[in-house]
């Protein structure tokens, strides 16, 4: 399924270019909100719950989550660079699985891991709030980057419809409409940060349990259906 | 014996393949088979010539008829690329790596049992080692173009498609490519490429199919093609001093078909473009008409094409 030639190109196209500085902002954003909350406040217990879980959940994490994911296919697909890939028997599942995993595993390291540190600056210590808010941003990261994978080979202008998404369905309608945390990439990881650190400030809706088996199989799916659609490119243009 | 296997295994055949976008027709009717050899898919811009290449290569499914390679359809089958090689018209590769490691890494995404060297044999074949270490973004368009092939060419492929190969390369790089093409296509490799320029594809093709408005206009040897093309009626204006009397002379000749007297001056049509233009300076001068301005009214690669699709 993996495939360390892709991983590698991947790779070099998505952290070089300045791009990586791009990537850092968001979490340097929540870093510095963090310390200054920690110094204004101290060690109150809400906010810590709200301001990682709120503004790290529901804005860091997709939105270092959407710059990735929608660069490591959809900038190819945009400007055909893909063919170099395509043009070879590389089965599709291989393509989405390689590109999805790096865009993982990068928003992993740019988002995840400031939600982590984060946790260790509010709480003071490497506690059950850290972990529970790594973890649950891994996940979420894991879903993040398999629905944007997914959005690059359904459309032209991913960015557009990846923010959308987020906007529309992760930060207004799961907060409306109850039975739309099933499918909210957000809401399974409030579920497992909250059964580890056990904060009520966590806004969550769902089990760990629930929220890990449904991230699972959404990701799942959308990464079937992703290769299902690259197998389908077309080159269309001009005639 | 193993040689009409392989030969049979890559023959790509297309039956009656058509291709519309929405209410557009790009490809209509097109039936063909390609066999070993250098085929020029020739068209003015616009034909349906990228249309079919992505057709055949998997990346476009027909909407009505079938296109095979091997008597395999190429549409969601990436396995058809163990066989095919593709050249891409579109330039964009991946620039932040150097050529070589672009070749490796098409190599490795074949699996090639040694991809370094595979790689370094595709290199050499487009002349590209001395600068392959440096990387495609410094690269000219041609150069750009030779790394493309070499990508492609990396598995040596039994059928090669290439979409407007020779655009941006200087005129060196092009007799070189031609080169190239040709010894595959002696080796017995399909190879296919597309072109709207006449004279790329009459160096370099042994077949010629000519394509107009998405329909096949022409199909075979290209002298055959070529013959039309110089056989066919030709219209000049011709400006004089005295456009009627002109006319008169004209009509005579049997390499005329026809004279019209325009605003502009006299269109003439001849069957003949050597006769005629022969005669024209004789019929003037008999008739006592000085002329003006002699203008060939239809070179036009355009008009060469048009009147393939009516013949």
């Amino acid at each position: 399924m993996f495939n360390p030639t892709i991983a590698r190109i991947t790779l070099r196209a998505l952290l070089g270019r300045k791009r990586a500085f791009l990537l850092a902002l968001p979490a340097a954003v929540l870093l510095i909100l963090t310390i200054a909350l920690k110094a204004a406040h101290g060690a109150s217990p809400t906010w810590p719950g709200e301001m990682l879980g709120r503004v790290g959940f529901s804005a860091l994490l997709p939105l270092t989550a959407l710059i990735v994911g929608t660069s490591v296919l959809g900038s190819e697909i945009d400007d055909s660079s893909i063919l170099h890939l395509l043009a070879t028997p590389v089965p599709r599942e291989s393509v989405i699985a390689t590109k999805a995993f790096i865009a993982t595993v990068v928003t992993v390291l740019f988002a995840a891991v400031p939600e982590f540190v984060a946790g260790i600056i509010a709480a003071g210590s490497v506690g059950k709030l850290a972990v529970g808010l790594g973890l649950g941003a891994v996940v979420a990261s894991t879903v993040y980057s398999a629905v944007f994978v997914l959005i690059s080979t359904v459309s032209k202008h991913p960015v557009t419809y990846a923010l959308a998404y987020v906007a529309i369905w992760e930060d207004l309608v799961t907060n409306l409409v109850t039975g739309a945390k099933y499918l909210s990439a957000e809401q399974y990881a409030l579920g497992v940060a909250n059964s580890i650190a056990k904060n009520d400030a966590l806004d969550a809706h769902l089990t760990a349990t629930t929220a890990l088996i449904l991230a699972v199989i959404a990701s799942g799916a959308a990464l079937a259906f992703a290769a299902n659609r690259l197998r389908s490119f077309r080159l269309t243009g001009d005639a | 014996m193993s040689t009409d296997v392989t030969a049979a295994a890559s023959t790509v055949q297309l039956t009656n393949t058509t291709r519309w976008y929405g209410n557009v027709v790009a490809v209509n009717d097109i039936t063909m088979t390609l066999g070993p050899g250098v085929t020029g898919l020739l068209g003015p811009n616009g034909a349906g010539k990228s249309t079919l290449l992505h057709m055949i290569s998997g990346f476009l499914e027909p909407s009505r008829g079938t296109v095979t390679i091997g008597g395999t359809a190429p549409w969601r089958n990436p396995g058809i690329f163990r066989t095919v090689g593709l050249v891409p018209e579109r330039d964009s590769v991946y620039a932040f790596l150097t050529a070589r490691e672009f070749v490796v890494a098409s190599a490795k995404l074949h699996r090639l049992p040694d991809p370094k060297a595979a790689a370094e044999r595709a290199l050499e074949m487009v002349e590209l080692i001395d600068a392959a270490d440096r990387t495609i973004d410094t690269y000219s368009k041609g150069m750009r173009q030779r790394a493309k092939v070499a990508a492609a060419l990396v598995h040596d492929p039994q059928v090669l498609l290439l979409d407007e190969p020779f655009n941006g390369m200087d005129p060196r790089q092009r007799l070189h490519m031609m080169d190239l093409l040709r010894g595959l296509g002696r080796a017995g490799r399909v190879i296919l490429f597309s072109s709207h320029i006449l004279e790329e594809v009459e160096r370099l093709a042994d077949t010629v199919q000519v394509v107009v408005a998405g329909r096949l206009a022409a199909s075979g040897d290209y002298r055959t093609i070529r013959r039309l093309m110089t056989n066919r009626p030709h219209v000049f204006v011709v400006r004089t001093t005295n456009d009627r009397a002109l006319a008169q002379a004209l009509i005579g000749s049997p390499a005329v078909q026809g004279v019209t007297l325009t605003g502009a001056g006299l269109e003439v049509h001849a069957g003949d473009h050597g006769t005629f233009t022969r005669q024209l300076a004789r019929a003037s001068r008999d008739a006592g008409v000085g002329l003006r301005e002699v203008i060939p009214a239809d070179e036009s690669l355009e008009s060469v094409f048009a009147y393939l699709v009516g013949a």
